[in-house]
């Protein structure tokens, strides 16, 4: 059911969801994600968006290799290929840029050219200063630039975010978000996923947005359309709903 | 009253003026806890480790059956030492009865479910805080185990002094394993019980405050290493380890 795609894709696309649903906790479990038909492009700009427990960090998940469909059909590219951020980034009890170093030497980067590289990512995110000092001290806007310089570090074809501005304050949202906005401007063949309940940056960032309820897609259109209020309006309209705060 | 204070000066006095048996006594009770503590907290950490990330049939029995390792008396261990290394039992041609060996066996089997299983609870809970973001990186189910561990390397070193108090503090398994030989395997628990009952109160008493001591140090430890790694990690600490390696 689940298989990683050559880079490029079936047909061009670099996802492709063929009717696939994610269930935790079997038969009397949740269905989190179901019937879903998606394909995704390489360079895409998509943004997943919905209220609370639509299912966007699950569809993060499934598209990164991190959970297993329970049902239909799922390519996509090797989670070697990706890279993903969390909304509360992981940093171990060591250097910012051991930490950094860490995401390469996982993939099989000896640990000296690791740290090189590393700091060349950290360089990209403007924290070559901070590159020995513990990560743990770092401000939480911070800890998510050094998420990005991981990322960064690894060369990704697909970056997937999961509210990554989600808990900083509107300064370090700005600096993270500019950092998406170079990540794809800077490698026009990375694809960017992400998540987010901030539709200004959905606006900002996305070329695409998918709208979640109940796990299931209502709405996938050209983010230009999908702010357009009167399609929305007309077709869409639980996602008309939630774009104008309405929906619970 | 009086005998309690006369046995105290008496005590005080033997601590003071390093009572030759007295030192033998602590050296080797200490010797002993020292290196059951290392072998068994070698083995628990890299069990427990394990165990908090891996997932197959039957974990949920084998964690119920550590948790039940944990409340066993020391005496049992004990008596099954005893068993396994007794002239009939399956290691009795390893010669070991009543000797340190036995004495270390008897804490190292002591205190490797205590090391087991608060390694794998520390692990455990930080694998379902970061376990996803480690895999996420590339790194497979032992590798994170691995990872884990290093990073609450702290809170498992703190698992490590836990464990060496109850060993040192046990008097059941090494009074049967070891015989409480004098000059040979008589530590400082076993040498209180068996002063008390002869009698010899500033002795008991005075291996009673040297061992209160040695808990005393453990904990004191444990409270100065919270608060080293709390100030570290508020930022007032020396930066990284990246000399270390990882």
């Amino acid at each position: 059911m689940n298989a990683a795609a050559p880079p490029g894709g079936v047909h061009g696309n670099l996802f492709a969801l063929r009717g696939v649903g994610v269930r935790f906790g079997g038969a009397r479990g949740v269905q989190a994600l179901a019937g879903l038909n998606l394909a995704i492009q390489p360079g895409e700009r998509v943004a997943l968006v919905g209220a609370n427990g639509c299912g966007k960090s699950t569809l993060l998940r499934l598209l990164h290799g991190l959970l297993p469909p329970s049902q239909g059909q799922l390519s996509c590219p090797s989670p070697g290929c990706q890279a993903m951020l969390f909304q509360k980034p992981y940093v171990m009890r060591m250097s910012v840029q051991a930490n950094v170093a860490l995401g390469l030497w996982l993939r099989g980067t000896p640990w000296a050219r690791a740290k090189a590289q590393a700091l060349q990512a950290l360089a990209r995110v403007g924290m070559t200063a901070l590159a020995a000092r513990a990560a743990c001290t770092l401000s939480g806007g911070q800890q998510q630039r050094l998420a990005m310089a991981r990322a960064w570090a690894l060369a990704p074809q697909v970056l997937l975010l999961d509210e990554p501005t989600a808990s900083l304050d509107p300064h370090a949202k700005r600096e993270v978000e500019a950092l998406m906005h170079e990540f794809a401007q800077h490698r026009p063949a990375v694809t960017l996923i992400f998540a987010s309940h901030n539709l200004g940056q959905v606006k900002r960032l996305a070329s695409r947005v998918i709208y979640l309820e109940g796990g299931r897609v209502l709405a996938d259109l050209p983010v230009a359309d999908f702010f357009a209020g009167n399609l929305l309006q007309t077709h869409y309209p639980a996602a008309h709903l939630f774009v104008k705060g309405e929906t619970l | 009253m009086t005998t309690f204070a006369d046995s105290l000066a008496t005590a005080l006095q033997l601590i003071t003026s390093l009572d030759t048996e007295l030192v033998a006594i602590v050296g080797r009770s200490l010797a002993v806890s020292t290196v059951a503590t290392l072998v068994a907290g070698w083995l628990g950490l890299v069990l427990g480790a394990w165990l908090a990330v891996a997932r197959f049939a039957g974990r949920g029995a084998v964690l119920t059956l550590l948790n039940t390792f944990l409340a066993v008396p020391s005496v049992v261990v004990g008596l099954v030492v005893y068993l396994l290394l007794s002239r009939s039992g399956p290691l009795g041609a390893l010669g070991w009865l009543f000797s340190f060996k036995a004495m270390v066996l008897a804490q190292a089997l002591l205190v490797l479910p205590v090391v087991t299983a608060l390694t794998r609870q520390v692990v455990e809970d930080a694998q379902m805080l970061h376990g996803e973001q480690l895999q996420s990186l590339g790194a497979g189910t032992g590798l994170r185990g691995v990872l884990l561990a290093w990073d609450e390397r702290y809170a498992l070193l703190t698992v490590m002094i836990a464990a060496f108090g109850r060993a040192v503090s046990e008097v059941g398994a090494v009074m049967i394993v070891g015989g409480n030989i004098e000059g040979f395997t008589r530590v400082m628990t076993t040498a209180i019980a068996l002063e008390t009952s002869k009698g010899d109160l500033p002795l008991a008493l005075g291996l009673g405050l040297v061992l209160l001591m040695v808990v005393l140090l453990l904990n004191a430890l444990i409270a100065g290493l919270k608060r080293w790694r709390q100030g570290r990690e508020s930022g007032s600490a020396t930066p990284a380890l990246s000399g270390v390696g990882l």
